[in-house]
């Protein structure tokens, strides 16, 4: 018997997709292969990091992850900038939190000013999230994508409660769009298919089919991803091409591993070290289960993620 | 791959003897094909026949255990490419690297962390399972005495002993042969000598070679000398050939039931950075590894890839629920607020994470709703006004605090009034919509 490399098929592909504006501008997707699997099919496109900035000064991001921008996180201008010249970051995503009705409910008008100001301050493509509120993200999100006009951003995320206005304004205004739905595979083609039903090319869209924490849940995000990757490679089923993103930081920051003191819990360990370890553990696995767009916190967290992608291409 | 029916009758005797109590030769092939009957009930059949059908009938990926100690762990066994398919069975191994120049203080030193190394996650005692001892010294008496030191003062744990010079691993395995260590590994190089050792102590080997057509060679001809219980090591040093490697194997072995790599896989990870060997070791632990070899246990780096394995290897098909009962959060006491959520384990996940960042201690009264979310379990009549006032009555949480006031899910505010009514004395207050809201809204209540 001798060894042959047991190559598969595959009829489908991820679409690519790019979104901000040149020569800073960055491509995601395209691969016609499962993840880093380039013996039996190619990648053009790396998976790419977006740092995550706040509208106002999170208080609820763990210590160790609020002192890599202390000096800058009162100002999201400073912030973006912060991201772009020192941390190299090859995107940034910029999550309006203060519109959430219980943490400052900002309005639309002050919406549309703070992305004004970080889109001139920096260069980096932009992702602009909501607040994850459904109702409010609806308003939000309609007065981010016409400040955002012409920058070729990704907004999100359209939601089944309020997809139609947030897919109106992604159209009108030319930006790319997340639609996220909540750990199941049906929910997420559901919705992509209603999305393009809207006249919205699949083209222009990404899939968030709800990230989780390591040990909260992880296997379920992990698995639903690896089922939409087949789906899109395998099956060549359009509905589920889009490529996916994997929003890490907001949800591993606020697990207590990342946040228990060690006179706490001696038994976990360094706080800084398990905290970025969090953080990074969840991305790998998003990655291999088909994560094409990462959304990060902590420094070192995304450069070790970074430096990870580097040795699987 | 299963022979069937027909192939199986090809290989039997064929006179319909019935000693095995089926009526024919055929019926009893039949039977055995869908594994109703064993192959043992044929007294007459060949020498040649029983072999081949044993290989045709042994897993894709032979399953033995490394260590003999009641924490000994099953390696290989998998029968599946993606966890969704089925599950995968035998959790990976994480091993320590140790090299036999360190001096006994550090040696200990390394010991104990791995003895220290356990911590209990969900219910499960998770712990480094096994040290791989490295040839370092070229002293063949030095790797005797640390091998020696190692299996005396970790007597339970599991050890590889990775030395690639037949006389040292030769002296070293007669010292702890009993223990069952893993020998890694044979090469191109050494081959004669080291399965010769391995089947003298009826050990595990592992096997190295650089490709896996090479390594398919390697695995025929050691297996050709009598040793079968071999782990398989690639070669590869990227995470980007790890991954694919691995995966080829696994495919190789499973999908064409190629024997010669259906081995359980054996990936060295070590890098200087340690959250960097973290993610390296993190993709092999979801990538078909059976042994994962570190350079550093730090605590940190364990407890995140002793969840990332549990996450990976659960069952699959077990619903998402969590146990019905009063969760405490913090250490509330009788004035504590009262929360109530349904059992969708990621509902609690959820909830309990939020309640616990508002850092107010509180009560959190888990329904069981058969694993649905909050929205869910109201539409499918589960989470309904009589269930909560039923849940709340039987629960006994009326003796733990003083106050009557239950915080619904704002998801199901049209419930508040009906749990009212039914619920006499008490005082039903609606919470947020979503999670993210519950630390602005406990924070926000007057204590
Ligand atoms: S005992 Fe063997 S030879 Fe006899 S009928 Fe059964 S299978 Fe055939």
């Amino acid at each position: 018997m001798s060894y042959v490399i047991p190559k598969e098929t595959y009829s489908g592909n991820v679409l690519s997709l790019e979104f901000g504006k040149a020569p800073k501008s960055v491509k995601i997707g395209g691969e016609n292969t499962l993840p880093f699997l380039s013996f039996e099919g190619s990648i053009p496109n790396k998976p790419v990091i977006a740092y995550e900035i706040q509208d106002i000064t999170p208080d609820d991001w763990p210590d160790t992850v609020k002192a890599q921008y202390a000096f800058c996180s009162d100002n999201p201008v400073k912030w973006a900038q912060h991201c772009q010249n020192k941390l190299k970051a090859q995107a940034i995503s910029l999550r309006l939190i203060g519109t959430h009705p219980d943490r400052g409910d900002r309005s639309a008008g002050d919406v549309a000013k703070i992305v004004k100001d970080v889109l001139s301050a920096v260069d980096v493509p932009l992702i602009i999230l909501g607040s994850n509120h459904i109702e409010k993200d609806a308003s939000v999100l309609v007065a981010a994508a016409e400040a955002a006009s012409g920058y070729n951003c990704i907004i999100g995320k359209a939601q089944e409660g309020n997809y139609k206005t947030v897919v109106a304004a992604a159209l009108a205004h030319k930006h790319k769009l997340i639609a996220m739905s909540e750990l199941d595979i049906n929910l997420a083609k559901q919705l992509n298919i209603l999305i393009t039903q809207m006249g919205f090319d699949k083209e222009r869209l990404l899939t968030d089919p709800m990230c989780s924490a390591l040990g909260y849940g992880l296997e379920y995000t992990y698995s639903v991803m690896e089922r939409i990757r087949l789906a899109a490679i395998m099956q060549n089923d359009v509905t589920m091409q889009p490529p996916i993103v994997g929003d890490v930081g907001m949800y591993v920051w606020k697990v207590k591993e990342t946040f228990a003191s060690e006179s706490d819990v001696s038994q976990w360990g360094s706080i800084e070290e398990r905290g970025v370890a969090w953080e990074a553990v969840t991305a790998i696995a998003m990655l291999i289960a088909g994560t094409n767009l990462l959304i990060m916190r902590h420094p070192k967290a995304v450069e070790t993620v970074r430096k990870t992608i580097e040795e699987l291409v | 791959m299963a022979l069937s029916g027909v192939e199986i009758f090809k290989l039997l005797p064929k006179t319909n003897c019935k000693k095995c109590g089926f009526p024919t030769c055929l019926a009893f092939a039949m039977a055995l094909a869908q594994g109703k009957t064993e192959l043992a009930k044929c007294p007459d059949v060949s020498e040649e026949s029983k072999r081949v059908l044993g290989e045709a009938s042994a897993p894709p990926i032979r399953t033995f255990f490394l260590g003999t100690s009641e924490k000994a762990v099953k390696l290989g066994g998998e029968t599946v490419l993606f966890r969704h398919d089925k599950k995968f069975f035998n959790p990976c191994v994480y091993a320590v690297n140790v090299k036999d120049t360190l001096s006994n203080d550090e040696l200990n030193e390394k010991i104990e962390e791995v003895l220290t190394s356990e911590i209990d996650r969900v219910g499960q005692k998770l712990r480094v399972d096994a040290i791989s001892i490295e040839f370092a010294s070229g002293n063949s008496s030095q790797y005797e005495s640390a091998v020696k030191l190692i299996s005396q003062k970790a007597p339970d744990t599991a050890i590889i002993l990775n030395c690639k010079d037949p006389s040292a691993a030769e002296v070293a395995v007669r010292t702890i042969a009993d223990k069952k260590p893993l020998l890694y590994c044979a090469n191109e190089g050494n081959t004669g000598a080291m399965t010769n050792i391995a089947k003298t102590h009826k050990i595990p080997l592992g096997v190295y070679a650089k490709g896996l057509s090479e390594l398919s060679v390697l695995t025929e001809k050691i297996k050709g000398m009598g040793v079968e219980d071999l782990v398989i090591d690639s070669g590869a040093e990227k995470a980007k050939d790890m991954l694919e490697l691995n995966t080829q194997i696994r495919r190789s072995a499973l999908k064409k039931n190629f024997k010669p790599l259906g081995y359980p896989i054996i990936n060295f990870v070590l890098r200087e950075d340690p959250i960097f060997e973290t993610c390296v070791a993190g993709i092999a632990a979801a990538k078909y590894a059976s042994i994962i070899v570190l350079s550093s246990i730090e605590k940190w780096k364990n407890l995140a890839l002793f969840t990332l394995r549990q996450n990976i290897y659960t069952d699959p098909q077990v619903p998402m629920q969590v146990e019905q009962k009063i969760y405490k959060i913090g250490e509330p006491t009788v004035n504590s607020p009262l929360l109530i959520t349904t059992n969708f384990s990621l509902t609690y996940f959820m909830v309990s994470g939020e309640v616990e960042n508002s850092k107010v201690p509180a009560y959190l009264a888990v329904m069981d709703c058969e694993g649905l979310s909050v929205l869910t379990a109201w539409a499918a009549g589960k989470f309904t006004a009589g269930k909560i006032v039923q849940f709340i009555k039987d629960s006994g949480v009326e003796n733990q605090i003083s106050h009557r006031e239950l915080i619904i899910p704002g998801q199901v505010a049209i419930l508040s009034g009906a749990i009212e009514d039914k619920l006499e004395g008490w005082k039903i207050t609606v919470g947020p919509r979503e999670a993210n809201g519950i630390p602005t809204f406990l924070k926000s209540r007057p204590a």
